[in-house]
């Protein structure tokens, strides 16, 4: 399988602490890869330099072979990279409505133009309005996100990300802090990802790393600690002794 | 080959009701038609009063420029007048060498002047918290003042540029001493780029600015290009800026140094937030407000006026929000129900909802 999105001896360092420490990573396309590791581990720090919310100290990153490790964050969306935060990011005076159909528009290439109405291209809003149900969204379009409740404003946090039309999704926690009898729309949602799309997903709930994942990459202290197939690492002591020793010192 | 397009293929209700909001939620609401018939009245039942309608009137689009920035892309800026005062000494300098005498033309090219100074400094606004801004912003005001201030040979330096005599509009209509047929133009120009602010607004560009203001963080990650939008919207305010200090070089026909000072600047931001931010009226209510207790309050008590303002100020502040584009969320709350939603996804905020 070719390789859609790899990181070549990656670091990154506050000050004296290397965050991200010489990770080589290397995802497969369509994949549904997750990241995990134990609080603190540099999992969401990895993230933020995929997509350049921050820069790397050192190392390179390739996007479907191509180096992006020097591109703006916006323009690594338009090449088909797209995450969602572990805390929502989200345009809370805006609707649904307005906030899907600015990532569709901006993704359209049409998001500059300065003359035109909104709802005047039938192409957008057929999607715009495709999203808003697929993801439960309509009953609140018209809403301000802000008053939104959390489980909503979750929702519409993936909407966006998949509103880029990402070859390379990258979910950060997409359950976080969802109550347990609302999770399952979160991850009804992500299990119906198309296959060509590439997934990344970092995650603490044990259970939806094995149901989600075909391959599982651990991060210790910043640097890559083990990786191999669901089975491989869940049978692997040396993980269960990272993720004990965690929830012994907590 | 007949195409398949959507016109053969039935929309669902969904589909339907979501066009039909997106394409009339930016009609004018009723009160939009008020403002506007009321201001052309005036032209008819108040002649006696066009001297300060058109200072109120070029003030309003110079803070409407303001809001372009502050109220839709979140720049603050404590050196509006930069833009301001560059209009108006082009304007003043175009007319006294007749280099163009057809006002509304110098008109466009004071504009063009003082976007071309807007494009090149906003690169220094791009990046930095709000503190930066402000002082980036006022130095550029103070840079500005302070290179006419030496070009007395061009500016007239302290003194002003004087022997400005302005030709008529359109080669027709000639300023009068009244000042009615400058009220008139004055008024035609700021209706004018009022709609074409409105029709920006309102477009793609405009809803992606108020993300960049709203989270510039996740509007990077949508994939718009923050920075081009910001340098975008912060050239088109300034030629507003430009276009509104020609404005009152041509209706007075004289430029001093004054048009660039720090007062000009922050009497600016103190007319938007009386108006309120974010509704393209905020602007110019705030002007209407401003000149005109200016002009009560001075005629009481002259030397006052700065306390009085002052006062109108901290008031405001305090019993609207913290955050400066709040401050008049009262104002901008009647004014947003009034108004329906002119700003869409821009929730008019009442104080008792305040923290």
């Amino acid at each position: 399988m070719p390789v859609a999105l790899e990181t070549v001896v990656l670091e990154k360092h506050f000050g004296g602490l290397a965050a991200v420490n010489g990770v080589s990573l290397a995802i497969e396309k369509g994949a549904r890869h997750a990241l995990i590791g134990p609080n603190g581990a540099g999992k969401t720090t990895v993230i933020n330099l995929l997509t350049g919310v921050l820069q790397p100290s050192s190392g390179r990153i390739l996007l479907a072979g191509h180096d992006i490790t020097a591109l703006e964050s916006h323009k690594r969306v338009r090449l088909g990279l797209a995450r969602t935060f572990q805390i929502n990011q989200l345009f809370l005076d805006f609707t649904p409505l307005e906030t899907i159909g600015l990532a569709i528009s901006e993704r359209m290439g049409t998001g500059a133009q300065w003359w035109r109405l909104p709802g005047s291209k039938p192409v957008l809003t057929e999607e715009l309005v495709e999203l808003l149900e697929r993801f439960h969204l309509t009953d609140v379009m018209f809403e301000r996100t802000g008053n939104l409740a959390y489980g909503k404003q979750r929702l519409l946090e993936i909407a966006l990300a998949i509103a880029c039309r990402p070859h390379v999704l990258l979910l950060d926690e997409p359950a976080a802090g969802v109550p347990e009898d609302e999770r399952h729309e979160i991850l009804a949602t992500v299990a119906a990802l198309p296959a060509d799309v590439t997934v990344l997903l970092i995650e603490h709930d044990m259970d939806i790393v094995f149901s989600f994942a075909d391959r599982i990459s651990v991060l210790v202290n910043g640097a890559l600690f083990t990786e191999g197939a669901p089975e491989e690492v869940g049978r692997d002591p040396r993980v269960k002794a990272v993720y004990l020793g965690e929830s012994l010192n907590a | 080959m007949p195409r398949a397009g959507s016109g053969s293929s039935v929309a669902s209700p969904l589909v339907e009701k979501v066009t039909h909001y997106l394409q009339t939620h930016a009609r004018w609401g009723v009160l939009e038609y008020v403002f506007w018939l009321a201001a052309v009245a005036t032209i008819f039942v108040l002649p006696g009063r066009h001297l300060i309608l058109t200072e109120i009137a070029w003030l309003g689009l110079f803070a409407l420029s303001l809001d372009l920035i502050l109220g839709y892309a979140g720049i603050i800026s404590l050196g509006h007048a930069a833009f301001f005062g560059v209009g108006s000494y082009v304007a003043a300098l175009l007319a006294k060498h007749a280099i163009v005498n057809e006002p509304v033309l110098a008109l466009v090219v004071s504009g063009l002047a003082a976007a071309v100074l807007g494009f090149a400094t906003s690169f220094l606004v791009l990046r930095g918290s709000d503190l930066a801004r402000l002082m980036v912003t006022l130095g550029v005001a103070l840079i500005m003042r302070e290179i006419a201030n030496q070009i007395p040979e061009i500016t007239g330096g302290a003194d002003g540029l004087q022997g400005v005599i302005m030709g008529p509009i359109l080669g027709m209509f000639g300023f009068d001493i009244f000042g009615h047929v400058g009220y008139v133009y004055c008024l035609g120009v700021l209706f004018i780029l009022f709609l074409i602010a409105r029709r920006i607004v309102h477009s793609p560009f405009g809803l992606s600015l108020r993300a960049v203001k709203g989270n510039s963080l996740r509007s990077a990650l949508v994939g718009i290009s923050v920075n081009s939008r910001l340098i975008a919207v912060y050239t088109l305010a300034a030629f507003y800026a430009g276009v509104a200090g020609a404005l009152l070089a041509q209706t007075t026909a004289f430029a001093s140094l004054d048009v660039f000072s720090f007062e000009r600047s922050a009497d600016l931001l103190l007319v938007l937030i009386i108006g309120g931010t974010g509704y393209l009226y905020g602007g110019l209510i705030g002007a209407v407000i401003f000149k005109l207790m200016q002009d009560w309050i001075a005629s009481l008590t002259p030397q006052y006026w700065q306390f009085w303002i002052g006062l109108v100020l901290v008031v405001i502040v305090l019993i609207g929000r913290e955050r400066i584009g709040l401050a008049t969320g009262f104002v901008r709350g009647l004014a947003g129900r009034l108004f329906r939603r002119m700003a869409p996804g821009v929730k008019p905020v009442t104080v008792a909802e305040g923290h």
